[in-house]
């Protein structure tokens, strides 16, 4: 597997870790209605709402670039 | 007279494994690492399901463990974006842009080195509450996996600090092998990123 690949594979994991991040945040906001939790809520959903894109991006930047 | 050994497949991939050879030792070396953290992961599991309901062996929530969440998901930023500037250089070095492919080493050695001071300040602040690895085996755990995380990440810095220095000199002679060495240094790195990514959720939120 080429670093290509494994960032590939990185990216998917950090915005699905952004997705979860964002959820447990907005729960506690809930919970508490505190403000770091709302401010770190904004940063994982804004953050995974960049990684696909990039995501994308990256994949076209690099696709003469080999898997392997 | 000068003689020199030509090392097979240390360019072109290897025709059994269908990757250079330092790839291949790169992948077997994270392999092991996989066993290691995958160790401490699992003692962590069994500590955890395993403590008291209620008492001070009971094991502390995200409410009362004393965690910074709010600068370890700084830390985490941090981290996800010097993945992404160790990858350009790679890319930078196939285009042969070498100053911008330093700038980009550069760059990740930078945000280590933020993630490094980040969690310096981390450590203090639990050493001046009086937690240590003794306190708790929750603190035992934490930093364990979060100082040997912290040790790969020292070591992916001299790593790269090495690239951008001396061993730079490399790309003058054999620009193939340096490009490699970059994408095997890469390697590791996102490899210490991910394991922080599994890491952060486990011990801080959880």
């Amino acid at each position: 597997m080429s670093l290509k690949a494994f960032h590939i594979v990185f990216v998917i994991t950090a915005a699905v870790f952004g997705l979860g991040l964002g959820a447990w945040a907005v729960r506690e906001y809930r919970a508490d209605g505190s403000t770091a939790s709302l401010i770190i809520a904004i940063g994982a959903f804004a953050g995974t709402a960049i990684l696909i894109p990039y995501g994308v991006w990256f994949l076209r930047k690099l696709r003469h670039v080999s898997y392997v | 007279m000068s003689a020199s050994i030509e090392i097979p497949c240390d360019i072109t991939p290897h025709p059994v494994t269908g990757m250079y050879n330092g790839k291949f030792g790169v992948w077997l070396f994270l392999a092991s690492e996989v066993m290691l953290f995958g160790a401490l992961f699992s003692s962590y599991i069994l500590l955890r399901v395993g403590a008291p309901e209620a008492g001070p062996l009971a094991w502390p929530d995200y409410r009362t463990n004393h965690l910074n969440v709010p600068l370890a998901t700084v830390n985490t930023m941090v981290l996800i974006l010097s993945s992404v500037t160790v990858v350009f250089a790679w890319y930078y070095l196939q285009l042969h842009k070498f100053a911008a492919a330093r700038a980009c080493l550069l760059a990740t050695i930078g945000l280590a080195l933020v993630f490094m001071v980040i969690k310096y300040f981390e450590y203090s602040h639990k050493f001046h509450d009086g937690l240590y690895p003794s306190t708790h085996n929750f603190y035992a755990v934490y930093f364990t996996l979060t100082g040997l995380h912290g040790l790969h990440v020292l070591g992916g810095i001299i790593v790269f600090a090495y690239l951008v220095g001396p061993g730079a000199a490399m790309w003058k002679y054999n620009p193939a092998k340096f490009t490699n060495r970059i994408e095997c240094a890469g390697l590791y790195w996102h490899f210490v990123d991910l394991v922080w990514i599994f890491l952060f959720p486990s011990i801080y939120l959880l």
